[in-house]
């Protein structure tokens, strides 16, 4: 599915991705960890397209196309979802609207024809009971007013209407009550499936409750310093990232 | 990348800009008494439509060009410029097979038909139209359906010679001859305008509007506009323009004025596309226009609807005086300004009836090195018990090297009255177009989309015709501000 060699990114001077390295599978759940600073959030920005970060070395492969030479909304149409840390408010804009266009854009640029507009609601419809998005929500404008919760609901409903390969959630634990985190989690297993692949993005152990992962990656200090499976991410919450610190500050 | 988008549509060619060879008979340069007289006479004009020209003819030079307006321009040369241009032929046209082809040709560019068969095989929209083309009106469309109506729509010189009556009571009225420098200036060597009067009681069964194109070079354009609605009357009247393409700076001086009777309601929207000069800033239409409507009598209704995105410069008001009890006054309106354009508009609610109430909500998007300001009075006068004024006014601004600017003005002189002012200013982010782009939305559809988004409230006002077409000019007047 997507293919990390080698990633190094920087902002201005600073480099904060050096070196990264992970190959994901369709049907695999990856879960990245790490302390603050760490680099996560670069890297999801990175491989979604923002053009606040330049990649100075490195490769990026996504379904055999070089990922790092599409604009972002190329990448989004080739099938690369980010479910935003702090999603967006777009005032005026229904979420409807935002969607359609989306989807459609999508759909052209696979040279499929518009969705027409009952299909279009018959899917609102169904996947917004997905996340428990209240109806009305989709009719509002994007994001504006919505609480924490309801926003990151939100992600998950888009990310369900836009049916992506590969769905990098950023941090979609937090700010989260047990409940709406159990809800967004739901959503995301539900759409799991054999032919898509997940990367999910948290500080904590307690989103993997819920979606279980098959590997779980460190970060530190911008490269993967430690992988296996769901049994590291308990190892980490039990003796916290400190440890993790401690042992490759070394190495830095 | 984003420089390259950048290039790309600030590049792009205002669609407009074309000039049609029509021969054209003109007025020499200059303004004097005798240029005035030039153009009455040539309008065939009673004698005291002369009183009324020179009248404001010597009132206007003995005042000076207003300063206060947030712009910066060379002041334009009143004696440069051609005050009367019409194309030929200038005689009466029974039928559009007269019309000279050229004139038509430049319609069917323009997009809009003035041909009244197309209505009858279901083609058309139901919307009457006036071209007024350089200085002269050369077509007015269904004029007879609306006259079974009682509906009077024609050119302005038609009303002074069919309706001399109407004019005379009305004209000026809304802006006297004196108010102002440029309303001075078009009372004195107005060449022509709309006029439409609609009687007791009837709503118009079609959206009435006009259209003006500046053609000739050296030209200015100086029309007017006066619609009446009479007791429980009611009409939506559209107006659109265009210019070409020209390095020279051209006069727009217009003059719009509203009355509403008893119960009567008149909603006037614009999409105001005058030609905004190059992106080095050369050339562009100076859009200095007074638009102002009179509720006269009780519970009756004004509301002012403009969409702008062209002109060099803009100095705009749309006014509503408030005198009946119960009247309501409206403004809605978005301003756009890109490369150098600047814009100094907002309105002006006079409160002077019991239970009057305004609305005003304004939009101003900012981009490239432009200038936009929002400027407006909120008036209560003495005795306007329990007048409501509720005004928003959000700035938009795309890029950083642009300026928002917010001018409100609040005079109070009734204890009762209530009155709320709210005033936003936002940046369109990086954050919201990488959002709309991970999403899969390109970087022009994303603008179109934010923008629209932000101008939804006015854009909903708009009839449905004229909004789809303000909202596709917003979003090429603003394509490549962000990159």
């Amino acid at each position: 599915m997507i293919s990390i060699k080698n990633l190094h990114a920087s902002i201005g001077d600073k480099e904060i991705l050096r070196g990264i390295n992970l190959e994901v599978k369709a049907g695999e759940v990856h879960a990245i960890m790490g302390p603050n600073g760490s680099g996560k959030s670069t890297l999801s920005s990175v491989l979604a397209g923002r053009e606040d970060y330049d990649v100075t070395e490195g490769e990026v492969t996504f379904n055999g196309k070089d990922l790092l030479e599409l604009s972002a909304e190329d990448r989004a149409r080739e099938g690369l979802f980010l479910a935003f840390q702090y999603p967006v408010e777009i005032p005026g804009v229904s979420n409807i609207n935002f969607l359609r266009t989306a989807l459609n854009e999508i759909r052209a640029y696979h040279g499929q024809e518009e969705m027409p507009a009952k299909d279009f609601l018959a899917l609102v419809k169904d996947k917004s009971k997905l996340v428990e998005l209240d109806s009305k929500l989709a009719s509002r404008s994007v994001n504006e007013g919505f609480s924490g919760g309801e926003k990151k609901r939100n992600e998950i409903f888009q990310m369900a209407m836009l049916q992506p390969k590969l769905a990098i959630l950023d941090e979609t634990d937090s700010g989260l009550d047990i409940d709406a985190l159990r809800i967004v989690a739901t959503g995301v297993n539900k759409l799991k499936s054999k032919e898509n692949a997940t990367i999910v993005i948290t500080h904590y152990q307690r989103l993997l409750d819920y979606i279980v992962p098959d590997f779980v990656h460190i970060l530190y200090k911008g490269r993967i310093v430690k992988s296996g499976g769901k049994e590291l991410a308990l190892e980490l919450e039990a003796k916290g990232y400190d440890e993790i610190k401690k042992e490759f500050e070394i190495a830095d | 990348m984003a420089n390259e988008i950048l290039e790309e549509h600030i590049n792009k060619d205002y669609e407009w800009g074309f000039t049609t060879d029509i021969a054209a008979d003109e007025a020499p340069k200059g303004l004097n008494e005798d240029i005035i007289r030039f153009i009455s006479a040539k309008k065939n004009e009673p004698e005291w439509m002369l009183e009324f020209r020179l009248k404001a003819f010597r009132n206007w030079q003995n005042m000076v060009e207003p300063e206060w307006a947030h712009v910066s321009y060379t002041k334009p040369d009143f004696q440069d410029i051609i005050y009367y241009s019409a194309p030929k032929p200038k005689k009466e046209l029974a039928s559009l097979d007269e019309v000279d082809p050229e004139l038509l040709k430049t319609f069917a560019k323009l997009g809009i038909s003035i041909d009244e068969q197309k209505r009858l095989s279901g083609v058309q929209s139901n919307i009457a139209v006036d071209v007024v083309f350089d200085s002269v009106s050369v077509k007015t469309t269904f004029k007879e359906t609306l006259a079974e109506k009682g509906i009077i729509f024609c050119s302005f010189s038609e009303a002074v010679q069919d309706h001399p009556e109407l004019v005379k009571k009305y004209m000026g009225m809304a802006v006297p001859p004196t108010d102002n420098f440029y309303a001075a200036l078009n009372s004195a060597v107005f060449t022509d305008g709309s006029f439409c009067y609609i009687p007791k009681g009837v709503r118009s069964p079609m959206e009435l509007s006009t259209y003006f194109r500046i053609n000739a070079s050296g030209t200015g354009q100086f029309e007017r506009t006066l619609i009446i609605a009479d007791e429980d009357a009611f009409v939506s009247y559209l107006e659109g323009c265009t210019a070409p393409q020209r390095d020279e700076n051209q006069l727009h001086a217009a003059v719009v004025e509203i009355i509403t009777h008893k119960n009567a309601e008149v909603k006037y929207s614009t999409v105001q596309n005058w030609y905004p000069g190059d992106k080095e800033g050369k050339g562009g239409i100076f859009n200095f226009v007074t638009k102002r409507g009179i509720c006269l009598e009780d519970n009756s209704k004004i509301s002012w609807t403009q969409v702008e995105t062209g002109s060099a410069v803009t100095w705009k008001y749309p006014s509503v005086i408030l005198k009946g009890n119960n009247s309501v006054g409206e403004f809605y309106s978005v301003a756009v300004t890109n490369n150098y354009q600047q814009a100094d508009t907002g309105t002006k609610m006079i409160h002077i009836g019991k239970n009057t109430r305004s609305t005003i909500i304004s939009k101003g998007i900012s981009a490239g090195f432009s200038n936009n300001s929002y400027r407006g009075l909120v008036q209560i006068k003495k005795g306007a018990s329990n007048a409501r004024n509720f005004s928003q006014c959000d700035s938009l601004l795309m890029g950083d090297k642009c300026g928002a600017h917010t001018f409100p003005y609040i005079e109070i002189k009734d204890r009762s009255a209530v009155v709320e002012h709210e005033a936003t200013t936002s940046k369109i982010g990086e954050d919201q177009l990488f959002y709309c782009k991970q999403r899969g939305i390109d970087n022009e559809k994303a603008i179109g989309l934010i923008v629209n988004g932000y101008c939804k409230e006015v854009l909903n006002k708009l009839p449905m015709e004229f909004a789809v077409e303000a909202q596709k000019l917003l979003a090429i007047s603003l394509e490549g501000s962000v990159g």
